[in-house]
């Protein structure tokens, strides 16, 4: 459990998270502007706020 | 509403309109709106009160309920749990219904959380008035109504990740996903800034698990995470929503909604350590604090950008839609607030800025002009449809408009002033090495601007009495007309 203590330090902890977070937050630009066709894909969603659409006035 | 449930523009399936449930659950959306204006009523008097007794101090009356320091949590509670939390109940109840296509999943929850919030705003007001109090910044109320808080939300979170659990739109709308965040996020801040030691079961009296410094950094960073998470993300929700609605086109961009999202969720917690620059703070947490300040600035223009951009090719509409230029005007103080943040982030700036009132010069321009702002022109949309009629007066809604604006400006450009001026006086040395002026000669330097302040508030003010009579006229015309169809339909009826 050596190992452990580890992450006990925030000196560790911190830049830890922190590259986590870096490398999340790449992936999920990547994930939305990587592929033309996902992003088309993603961006057939906005429209759906008017699909439930039976205002009268 | 149940009664109408044909005739109303939600009805729904034939088989549930028969079985006389309605499909979607707006009943509870119509209670929130309502308290939503009269906490804005309730909230922003104090406001102007408590903004009077520091212009005018013998308006404290020697009366201890009513003096500055237990009046402006009154204030503070008021406009951000009562008028902010009502209305985002509302919204994210009406919206999670109609992007989720599916009904609360339970009418008594969602009457719990009703009640359950307007008692905490209620007793955690007459606490402090009482004399009741953590002193934490927006986090007053003592132990047993912060456990009543959370008990409130708990249900909350539930009852709308159960809603979104039993949707019938495969996709998550993005709105949805800021007041999941926000929802999520409160939850965690609220029982990390709340934990206390009570003195006794009996006492409201409670003292913090943490002290010295730990204990400030724990404030803060529920301090910033609030404004980060309730009065940025979840109006933000607001936005994607009602922005598109109401412009009648969908939001400029998609996926830069979700690159928003995920850079707001993922810097905001970091960011709350500003507040504590020049103080015991370890020199690095407030280096790293001011860092993630600055990077906050791009996800916060690309959400403004988004959301303005959503008008483009449409940009008449904000001469003839008042309630266009709400969430447009909304958007640009959002977009002035996140720039101003950062700036005030840096510790030079915040040498000058810290403890003035360019502070709470800058909290209102975010407060007053995006929260309230985004909020009128989202309920300016609403209500005609959960009512089922027409905006009584789109004029009144333009003067309003214009008072809140103007009622704005009078506000940060006073607070803007007295807080350069106290910060220019405090610092200022005269040949000798000592301090230049007393702490009284920068009281008296800034009065003038505290009745400019007082001045800005009443416009604001005036404006939302003006809200709150077209509101109401809008429900009883809606009502009146709920009758008339009614009735013709009874005669209709009778003729055959």
């Amino acid at each position: 459990m050596e190992w452990f203590m580890w992450f006990t330090k925030f000196e560790h902890t911190q830049p830890l998270v922190l590259v986590i977070l870096v490398v999340l937050f790449v992936g999920i630009s990547y994930y939305v502007y990587g592929s033309s066709a996902r992003g088309k894909r993603i961006e057939s969603h906005k429209n759906m706020i008017f699909s439930d659409d039976d205002d009268k006035r | 509403m149940s009664s109408v449930a044909a005739a109303s523009p939600y009805a729904l399936g034939a088989d549930r309109a028969a079985a006389g449930v309605e499909e979607y659950n707006f009943d509870i959306v119509k209670k929130f709106t309502i308290m939503t204006l009269v906490w804005a009523v309730v909230g922003m008097s104090v406001g102007v009160y408590i903004a009077s007794e520091l212009a005018w101090p013998f308006l404290n009356f020697d009366i201890p309920y009513i003096e500055f320091g237990r009046f402006r949590p009154v204030h503070t509670t008021s406009v951000i749990l009562g008028f902010g939390g009502s209305a985002l109940f509302a919204t994210s109840y009406y919206i999670v219904q109609r992007t989720c296509q599916a009904r609360l999943i339970s009418d008594f929850a969602a009457s719990f959380t009703f009640w359950g919030w307007q008692a905490c705003v209620v007793l955690a007001d007459a606490s402090y008035m009482m004399g009741h109090t953590t002193s934490r910044e927006y986090a007053e109320m003592e132990w047993p109504l912060a456990l009543l808080i959370l008990v409130v939300w708990v249900v909350y979170m539930n009852l709308f990740i159960g809603t979104i659990m039993r949707r019938k739109q495969p996709h998550i709308y993005v709105a949805n996903w800021f007041y999941l965040a926000f929802i999520l996020a409160v939850a965690i801040l609220h029982v990390f800034n709340h934990l206390a030691i009570p003195v006794s079961m009996f006492s409201m009296k409670s003292y913090s698990l943490f002290s010295g410094v730990q204990d400030a950094m724990t404030q803060w960073w529920y301090g910033h995470n609030m404004v980060g998470f309730y009065l940025t993300a979840a109006f933000l929700g607001m936005m994607y929503y009602f922005v598109p609605k109401q412009a009648g086109r969908p939001i400029y961009s998609y996926r830069l909604s979700i690159v928003h999202f995920w850079a707001l969720s993922f810097m905001y917690m970091w960011v709350g350590a500003h507040h504590l620059h020049w103080t015991a703070l370890p020199d690095w947490t407030s280096t790293l604090a001011a860092t993630f300040s600055i990077l906050l600035l791009m996800p916060s223009w690309g959400g403004m950008i988004n959301g303005i951009m959503t008008l483009s090719g449409a940009w008449d509409k904000l001469r003839t839609d008042p309630v266009m230029r709400f969430m447009i005007v909304a958007l640009s103080f959002y977009g002035m607030s996140t720039f101003e943040g950062p700036m005030m982030a840096l510790k030079e700036v915040n040498a000058l800025s810290h403890y003035t009132n360019w502070t709470v010069g800058h909290v209102h321009s975010g407060a007053l002009g995006w929260v309230a702002m985004i909020t009128f022109g989202s309920l300016y949309h609403l209500i005609p449809k959960l009512w089922n009629t027409r905006l009584y007066s789109v004029r009144l809604a333009a003067i309003h408009f214009w008072l809140a604006t103007i009622g704005i400006l009078l506000y940060i450009v006073a607070m803007w002033i007295s807080g350069i001026t106290q910060g220019l006086m405090w610092r200022a040395y005269d040949q000798f090495g000592n301090l230049q002026y007393s702490f009284i000669e920068s009281v008296a330097a800034i009065h003038p601007f505290y009745v400019m302040r007082m001045i800005g508030g009443v416009f604001f003010l005036s404006g939302v009495l003006v809200m709150v009579f077209n509101v109401t006229m809008t429900i009883l015309q809606g009502k009146r007309e709920e009758r008339q169809a009614l009735a013709a339909g009874g005669l209709a009826g009778a003729n055959v």
